[in-house]
């Protein structure tokens, strides 16, 4: 299995004072294909990882390897052109936009990602209906429930086609029932040869995960 | 750019990480309008305080414009040339406890010496005759007592040149020249009402009217006049001819057809082409340069409005910067998820610099709309012409652009700035 994603040394720090030093000389591996979990209380430097590795955020020290590429020698427009056609975002308060169709919602990232104009109508439908949501492709996000707005949050993160799904807490808004739903969504996904790296603090949702890293006060740790 | 671009993407390849993007597919100046514009009507509200300052402004702005030009064609119309190429020079009159004179004296040669003039067109001398009480004047000879009393009209005395200098022409016969005038032949030209009422109509027959019992051979009828249209009612008869019949004693003024804008010079030169030793004691009266007038009551509404504008516009500008600012920093979620979703800086930039500068033209045209109506309406109560130029209405909406372009620069910045992290966590 060849790794997508290879972090090397990877310290992040945030100038003081005081300095706070977020990740501490980071090693990790993720092979294409993998489910992985990142698991660790709140400020234990979660969200830094998830920045950086989604290419939002730059390590102080160490290098970040994307599918081979150290992504500390792309420029601004090429970190955003990987965002758009490599990476896929699912964050714990939906982002979704109020004022736009659940349809419109999913088509907007393939603006930025250039996915052919002729296609773009087709792949939103079919993301919709992968998460079961056809049938709300002309509701607003205000009329869906938490669940729904996750699965349709979901259905605008894989439209483009990612090679890695990053999710920050994706089940946090949510009820049981409904983040149950959302999690066997990220099984297919990933079934499906997506790479998925999942941010959280829930034992229950990390353990769903093939492999599990934990993360405590900006240091690494393989969960066995 | 394109070079520049180039030459990064040499330092790191990434196609192995992102496949290239066709022309057609890649995030175009259309994307670009629709997504700054989607969401522009959300707030109606919030959109009409946005647009205010700017419809304030263009539409003062237009309307100034507007006014000025339409007050501009109202002068011209009021002044036409005939009346602005016109001199006329009389004695200042003093009044001596009751009775009355003329402090100066026009010389019987005045129109010749306003013709040295650069500038003088024509000139001729023009004065009432003073007839004594009880005479008449008729078309027959005899005093007939039975006939109805009727007000005897006035009698002008002037000089050969006075068609020239009132713009007029014969309806019949002809002028008299300045041989009549020299010899005090006893001619006279009638003036349109006064041949009605004498029932003269033709000439050719060579009819004569009585002056208190003296013949004057009728030698032509007057047409039409574009100045001095108290000619239509008198008998006119040569200077020469009133001096050696009435006893005229001087000229009560003198006429001069003059070129468009020789008014205010003529004015100073001529007194003292007539009475050089003693220049104050005629009066001229002489148009003010034509366009003086004009641009003195343009300026006047011009300057005002345009102040107007121009703060209402500043007030404008600042507004939509403002509420540019405001939903920046309340969609700061929206910014961030773009980011993320693959969008740059610039795109985003782009974004809100389009989104203020849609809200500038959507201001431009209402305020250019409002501002053509408001001249229409008071041209219509005032009963004038409205003169709008189109071109106005069309400056109104790119300037209207121009404010949003111009307000809108540096909340897009600010946009562009926003780091997703931040933006992501702000929640949304």
């Amino acid at each position: 299995m060849t790794a997508l994603i290879e972090l090397s040394d990877v310290t992040r720090s945030f100038p003081g004072p005081p300095e706070v030093q977020a990740l501490r000389a980071a090693n990790l591996s993720i092979g294409a294909g993998e489910y992985v979990s990142i698991i660790g209380p709140s400020g234990s430097g979660k969200s830094t990882m998830l920045n950086i590795l989604g290419l939002l955020d730059r390590p102080t020290v160490g290098e970040y390897s994307l599918g081979g590429t150290p992504t500390s020698k792309l420029t601004e427009d090429q970190r955003a052109a990987v965002r758009a056609q490599v990476i896929g975002f699912v964050f714990q308060s939906f982002h979704l936009m109020s004022r736009r169709s659940v349809f419109d919602n999913v088509m907007m990232p393939m603006t930025y990602s250039g996915v052919p104009r002729a296609e773009r109508a087709e792949r939103a439908a079919y993301a919709l209906d992968r998460v079961g949501l056809a049938h709300r492709r002309d509701f607003f996000p205000g009329t869906l429930s938490g669940g729904e707005k996750q699965r349709v949050a979901i259905a605008r993160a894989v439209v483009s086609d990612p090679k890695l799904l990053l999710a920050d807490e994706p089940t946090g808004s949510l009820d049981q029932r409904t983040s149950g739903e959302v999690m066997e969504l990220f099984e297919d996904l990933n079934a499906d040869g997506l790479t998925l790296v999942i941010i959280t603090h829930d034992q229950a949702v990390a353990e769903r995960a093939a492999r599990s890293v934990r993360i405590s006060d900006g240091r690494l740790s393989e969960v066995e | 750019m394109r070079w520049r671009k180039k030459k990064r993407a040499a330092a790191v390849a990434i196609d192995d990480l992102v496949r290239p993007v066709a022309r057609g597919d890649r995030f175009s100046a259309s994307d670009l309008v629709s997504e700054a514009t989607s969401d522009i009507g959300s707030r109606p509200g919030r959109l009409v305080m946005t647009i205010l300052g700017t419809v304030l402004g263009i539409g003062s702005l237009v309307a100034t414009w507007g006014f000025a030009q339409t007050a501009a064609g109202q002068i011209s119309s009021q002044f036409n040339q005939a009346a602005s190429t016109q001199v006329s020079i009389e004695p200042e009159t003093a009044s001596f406890g009751e009775s009355s004179g003329a402090l100066g004296r026009i010389p019987w040669d005045a129109p010749e010496r306003l013709g040295r003039l650069a500038g003088v067109e024509g000139a001729a001398l023009l004065s009432d005759v003073q007839l004594a009480d009880g005479v008449t004047i008729t078309s027959v000879p005899l005093n007939d007592p039975s006939a109805p009393a009727t007000a005897v009209p006035p009698v002008t005395a002037t000089s050969a040149d006075l068609l020239e200098v009132v713009g007029g022409e014969m309806q019949t016969g002809r002028m008299f020249d300045a041989g009549h005038d020299a010899r005090g032949d006893r001619v006279a030209v009638l003036g349109t009402r006064v041949a009605q009422k004498l029932n003269i109509a033709r000439v050719d027959s060579q009819p004569s009217i009585f002056i208190g019992g003296t013949s004057y051979a009728v030698i032509g009828i007057l047409g039409d006049v574009q100045t001095n249209g108290d000619l239509r009612d008198a008998v006119i008869i040569p200077t020469g001819t009133a001096r050696h019949d009435f006893g005229l004693v001087a000229p009560a003024q003198v006429i001069a057809h003059i070129a468009v804008g020789a008014g205010p010079q003529i004015a100073e030169q001529a007194p003292l082409a007539l009475a050089s030793d003693d220049p104050d004691s005629l009066k001229v009266r002489a148009p003010k340069a034509g366009s003086t007038l004009g641009a003195a009551v343009q300026g006047d509404v011009n300057v005002v409005f345009l102040i107007v504008g121009a703060v209402s516009l500043l007030a404008g500008g600042l507004g939509i910067a403002n509420v540019t600012l405001l939903s920046v920093t309340e969609r700061t979620g929206e910014i961030g998820l773009r980011r993320a979703l693959g969008a740059t800086r610039r795109q985003i930039a782009a974004q809100f610099t389009v989104e203020s500068i849609v809200i500038g033209v959507l201001g431009g045209l209402i305020g250019a709309a409002l501002g053509v109506l408001a001249v229409v309406g008071v041209a219509a109560i005032q009963q004038w012409t409205a003169v709008v130029d189109p071109f106005v209405a069309v400056a109104g909406v790119v300037v209207g652009a121009l404010v949003g372009w111009v307000s809108g620069s540096y909340p897009a910045r600010r946009a562009s700035l926003i780091e997703p992290i931040t933006a992501l966590r702000a929640g949304g």
